[in-house]
């Protein structure tokens, strides 16, 4: 598109604003007005565009509009090579990376069919417990904010710093590592990470006091949220929830423990579920699960101290790059560095599916290979999407006010839904 | 002259007082995008802190503010509003351009991202990284300050 033609569109389209409409029905006398919300709004989570009708204070109708952040991200993955498509699967969810990486890692990996050393299994949970830990803690913040509590967004915020810079230390970067890949991971842990990551897990039940502390009997978050924005299980399986949202409706659906990927089925740990499927249960839900989450990074992590040095990529020089060291000496490792970076592999023609369990719900990645080094085609399917089906429901017959709150509660991501 | 007092007093160019308070008194335009705005609010969190530097106060309401932190991917359905949300806010104004998405399109070349965000707005200040660490946000700001203090201030009005 032409910048003309932005610029031409731009009086025709939405505004950022507020635009506001009147309707009158003659036949019940009752006056509505339809109101703009987003996508330019601080508190949608990115840029998620609500169209409220309303009566008054309530919410008569609500139609989410979304496709503010389609960024193509599928259609530039069939242009890339397997190996390098991983990158882009950081930017589309970006707060749940890790997990993402491991979706399309297990996806990837079931069409070259090659097995994986058994301590990068442990570190990817490892890591993925501790992205589930850094996302929970930005929704915390971040719903707390909206519903008005500002401090507990400072502290949460510090929580998840340490977890970025746990991510720091091994890769080099804050928040897009790529650091599980298919074949593995990218590389072992560097000296001093499993001191800081025990640092930080032994300070977080004290953090989780302080947490529940702060919101769990406070009578203003118990008055904004008990009740609000009530999903009976079968409102939440119809419009296709999952992970958190899902459960706190009370359907015990989790994929580690119903179709466990990476080994989850040799950790305890129990999944959080909630009883009356307001906004209340799903914050319950999620502290619970970030309990849960904590327990299972103990574990993982007794495991990966318990085999130093063990490989954490596969030997298969044809999926994964030689150790460093190895370029050095061996003219083969050199050519296969070479190869994997510039051609990259050729997975047999098929169709394979990655799901994991996310901190929104399950992120799957579908790719299909037509035997060419690039997927012919991704499809991600992205937990938020979903979830967001549930808003309309939820907000009917509601207060403004409490729009917010289960905007909050749903756990949103812009880039999940648009990709 | 008139200049006879026994109140202390300064004399001083109009150009350095106005910079000075605008330079120190930046206040960002609540607009995050995708990733990056995970980063930028970050830099206002309680470990980076960027109320050191006068700019923590993110307005919800572009009317109130005058620093637009594009940060992460403008697609083309959003570019519109974009430019929709700098034509509100008032003058003087000040645009960065945070991370590689909102300066060049960054990884994505493809049919959906405006390849820049400088096609739309004015750029001031360019991020990069993908994303961009707060303390390259914050240093960001640090160089519009410099930038804002060696302005005419009657340029920008
Ligand atoms: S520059 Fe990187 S982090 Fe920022 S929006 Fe683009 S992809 Fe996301």
């Amino acid at each position: 598109m032409q910048n003309s033609d932005l610029m031409s569109e731009r009086s025709t389209t939405f505004p950022a604003g507020i635009e506001v409409e009147r309707q009158h029905d003659p036949d019940t006398g009752a006056d509505t007005m339809t109101i703009n919300m987003g996508p330019s709004h601080p508190s949608t989570h990115g840029v998620l565009r609500l169209v409220l009708e309303l009566d008054g204070e309530n919410v008569v109708r609500c139609t989410p509009h979304i496709g503010y952040l389609h960024t193509g991200i599928e259609k530039t993955m069939e242009n890339l090579s397997y190996y390098k498509a991983l990158v882009l699967t950081d930017r589309e969810d970006y707060l749940s990376n890790l997990c993402n990486n491991l979706a399309y890692s297990l996806a990837v990996e079931q069409l070259v069919d090659v097995v994986i050393p058994e301590k990068s299994q442990v570190l990817r949970v490892l890591l993925n417990e501790l992205e589930r830990i850094a996302s929970h803690m930005l929704w915390l913040g971040t719903h707390a904010l909206d519903i008005g509590a500002m401090s507990v967004f400072f502290y949460t915020w510090q929580d998840r710093d340490l977890i970025l810079e746990i991510k720091e230390h091994m890769s080099g970067v804050r928040t897009k590592t790529s650091w599980i890949c298919p074949g593995g991971l990218r590389g072992d842990m560097p000296s001093g990470w499993y001191e800081r990551v025990e640092s930080f897990l032994n300070q977080f039940p004290k953090r989780m006091e302080m947490y529940e502390g702060l919101l769990s009997n406070n009578p203003i978050w118990l008055e904004r949220t008990r009740g609000v924005g009530v999903l009976t299980p079968q409102d939440a399986l119809d419009a296709g929830l999952t992970g958190p949202s899902l459960r706190a409706s009370g359907v015990a659906w989790d994929l580690r423990k119903s179709n466990p990927y990476s080994g989850y089925e040799q950790y305890e740990f129990d999944i959080a579920v909630g009883q009356y499927g307001d906004v209340l249960d799903r914050y319950r839900v999620r502290m619970e699960e970030l309990r849960q989450s904590y327990e299972i990074c103990r574990q993982a992590m007794k495991r990966a101290l318990a085999m130093p040095g063990a490989p954490v990529r596969t030997n298969d020089r044809k999926i994964a790059p030689p150790p460093k060291a190895e370029l050095d000496t061996s003219m083969e490792a050199l050519i296969h560095h070479f190869k994997l970076f510039t051609e990259g592999y050729h997975p047999p023609v098929g169709e394979a599916l990655g799901v994991v369990e996310g901190p929104r719900g399950e992120k799957a990645y579908y790719v299909i290979s037509d035997g060419s080094n690039r997927p012919y085609r991704v499809r991600i399917k992205g937990p938020s999407f979903y979830n967001l089906q549930a808003l309309p429901k939820m907000c009917e017959g509601r207060l403004v006010a409490d729009v917010v709150a289960m905007i909050g509660s749903i756990d949103i991501v812009l880039g999940d839904i648009d990709r | 002259m008139g200049l006879e007092t026994d109140q202390p007093f300064l004399t001083v160019s109009m150009n350095k007082v106005v910079n000075w308070a605008r330079k120190n008194s930046l206040w960002p335009a609540t607009f995050g995008l995708a990733c990056c705005a995970i980063e930028m609010m970050a830099s206002t969190d309680s470990r980076y802190d960027l109320a050191r530097f006068g700019s923590e106060a993110f307005r919800a309401s572009p009317r109130q503010a005058d620093l637009m932190i594009v940060s992460g991917r403008v697609c083309k359905k959003m570019a519109p509003v974009l430019r929709q949300v700098y034509d509100q806010m008032p003058d003087p104004k000040w645009v960065i351009a945070m991370g590689d998405c909102a300066s060049n399109g960054g990884v994505f070349n493809n049919y959906a991202v405006v390849q820049g965000v400088d096609q739309i707005v004015p750029v001031d200040i360019y991020v990069p990284g993908c994303p961009p660490s707060p303390d390259a946000l914050i240093h960001a700001i640090m160089q519009l300050q410099e930038k804002i203090d060696q302005e005419r201030f009657s340029q920008r009005y």
